[in-house]
């Protein structure tokens, strides 16, 4: 029988939502369920990997995991493979884990099957839908000979529930600093506390219809009360009104939250593709024919200046 | 100083994609190939990069059928790249013998200095290319750069994480840097440089030649379409009523609030 290692990633002592799916998922296989956690506060997740079913856990404690570094993370998690006899990864697509597990995948001369939307375990197999083409395509996909299958799934996709193992054995991986051809210098944070675009649940995304900078200010506004993240269309980014990392589409960010709201966005074939996956989509839009509303739920023609205001102002109504 | 930039043709974003009969494969008929957009980050900043060294040289390389890839070669060159290398292979190759390849032909050609990519095939929608091709190739990578510094001692580069931050890394060279937008702004290849690119010889790998094999990994079961949406539900009457109607719908039909 196989052993899907689960790579969870956690953030304020808390296990990310991300992590809860794949730990959830990883259940559903029959196989031996083992979690990986990172880091010198790894251990005060122990508990919550625990109610998610892991059976194993394997931590990486030495403060040296504290931060990001793609070679040492690849050593030290090809090591942990080989110890523990994983027979599968499961993780995040992540930053972290879009850029670390091909790099491991690599080492490990097995298959990648990165950016998937969809996962079911057939015999000792795994099986994935992911999107080709931004979204404007689907592709089922499986591993053919592949000493460690690993998948990497886009968050908000799958459901959570707890179900703690009847027993979990825990287990310190000490790993000694290789040398390092990559030095991480210094992060810059963002000026966002927002969830990420590619983990936000609520979406408000803006297009060149918002006419100026400022006027970001009314999706701000709306997104505050929603608690959700603000996006745009790459005719604004490349307008310098909003940053690169807000950017939704083709060449921006692919997201998939329950609720995408766009407003004054035409709804370009390239902006499609990377938010048609939404679960709903809310058009505002002053124009009856703009493409944005053949993808659409629910779709209003007016004037955003008139209508978001007054959108925000019922949201305050419902969301408390 | 030798620089390689890996290329992929895709079909251009604006392509209807249709799935062909045998069910694996895009119906590639009436596609309009282009370069996969990330790279031409990616050869942009080779070229810069050339431009501020004497004496060195770009040498661009793809993977694909020969049938068509070769043109996406053609467009590097004519950008100011100073070589084409073209591995002939089916387009049904996953990343992990893909990148075995590039990094096969790379070690062939010897001494890189530096390989760039780009962050992300839009075709496949993999991002796993660039850190593969590090990883058997034996050196750093950095994925997601908006940033790019060659220094001496080493290259500095600013790596686009989630919530809008940015990680500085300095990696001892040679390494491979997988290229987001808004790393520079692609130069638009010059008539005369277009002139110039289609007269240049290509050079060819097989994969036999490179020591590689076709075996992959992952193998693609079957493509599909997504679903027709059902028609958009537009909201009546004046703007308030038009907002009370849909907060409604989101929260009782919708369910998502
Ligand atoms: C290779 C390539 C890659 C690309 N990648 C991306 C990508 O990743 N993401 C992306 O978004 N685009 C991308 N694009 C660009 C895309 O083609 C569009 O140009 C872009 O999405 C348009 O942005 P927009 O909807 O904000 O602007 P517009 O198309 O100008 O639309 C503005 C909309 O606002 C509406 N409007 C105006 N005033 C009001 C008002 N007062 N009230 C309500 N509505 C109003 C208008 O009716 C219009 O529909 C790409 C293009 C190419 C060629």
């Amino acid at each position: 029988m196989g052993k899907i290692l689960v790579f969870t990633e956690y953030s304020h002592g808390h296990l990310k939502r991300s992590a809860q799916e794949l730990l959830t998922a990883a259940r559903s296989s029959g196989q031996t369920v083992a979690a990986l956690a990172v880091g010198s506060q790894s251990a005060t997740i122990t508990e919550e990997l625990k109610k998610y079913g892991a059976q194993e856990i394997h931590l990486l404690k030495d403060a040296q995991f504290d931060q990001y570094n793609p070679e040492l993370f690849t050593a030290a998690i090809c090591d942990v493979v080989q110890k523990s006899q994983a027979t599968a990864i499961l993780a995040s697509a992540s930053s972290t884990g879009k850029d670390l597990f091909p790099r491991v995948g690599a080492r490990l001369n097995s298959g990648v099957l990165s950016d998937c939307t969809e996962l079911r375990f057939s015999g000792d197999n795994i099986e994935v839908t992911r999107p080709l083409f931004s979204g404007k395509c689907f592709a089922k996909a499986t591993f053919d000979i592949s000493p460690v299958k690993i998948v990497l799934m886009r968050a908000n996709q799958l459901p959570v529930s707890e179900s703690p193992a009847a027993s979990t054995q825990t287990t310190e991986h000490s790993f000694s600093k290789p040398d390092l051809k990559t030095v991480i210098k210094e992060i810059v944070r963002g000026t966002s506390e927002k969830l990420d675009l590619t983990e936000a649940n609520i979406i408000v995304s803006g297009g060149r219809g918002l006419k100026e900078a400022a006027n970001f200010k009314l999706l701000n506004d709306l997104a505050d009360v929603l608690g959700a993240t603000v996006g745009a269309s790459r005719a604004v980014v490349d307008a310098g009104w909003c940053s690169h990392g807000m950017q939704v589409g083709q060449t921006g960010k692919t997201v998939a939250p329950s609720l995408y709201i766009a407003v004054g966005v035409s709804g370009a074939i390239q902006h499609v593709a990377g938010m048609s996956g939404s679960k709903v989509i809310v058009a505002i839009n002053n124009d009856p024919n703009a493409p944005i509303f053949q993808k659409a739920t629910y779709g209003i023609v007016g004037d955003l200046f008139d209508v978001v205001p007054k959108l925000t102002e019922e949201f305050k109504k419902v969301m408390k | 100083m030798k620089i390689f930039v890996c290329i992929k043709q895709v079909p251009d974003t604006e392509t209807k994609i249709k799935i062909s009969s045998d069910n694996q494969s895009i119906d590639s008929t009436g596609v309009k190939w282009v370069m996969n957009p990330y790279d031409e980050y990616a050869v942009e900043e080779a070229i810069k990069l050339k431009e501020s060294k004497p004496g060195a040289q770009v040498h661009a390389i793809t993977l694909g059928p020969k049938a068509r890839a070769g043109e996406v070669l053609r467009t590097a060159l004519a950008m100011g790249a100073d070589e084409g290398i073209l591995i002939d292979a089916p387009a049904s190759l996953d990343s992990t013998a893909t990148a075995k390849a590039l990094a096969a032909a790379i070690t062939k050609e010897g001494d890189a200095s530096l390989v760039f990519t780009g962050k992300l095939a839009i075709d496949d929608n993999q991002s796993a290319v660039s850190q593969m091709i590090a990883e058997f190739l034996n050196i750093p990578h950095t994925t997601v750069v908006s940033k790019f510094t060659y220094g001496p001692e080493a290259i500095t580069v600013e790596r686009d994480i989630e919530g809008g931050a940015k990680e500085v890394v300095q990696m001892v060279a040679p390494a491979v840097v997988g290229a987001n937008k808004g790393l520079n702004m692609p130069r638009y290849a010059s008539l005369p440089g277009i002139m110039k690119a289609k007269k240049k010889v290509l050079k060819e790998y097989s994969l036999e030649a490179l020591g590689v094999s076709a075996d992959n990994k992952t193998k693609t079961l079957s493509l599909s379409l997504p679903a027709d949406k059902p028609a958009v539900k537009l909201l009546s009457g004046d703007s308030q009523q038009q907002v009370t109607a849909l907060v409604q719908l989101l929260r009782d039909e919708a369910k998502v609030l």
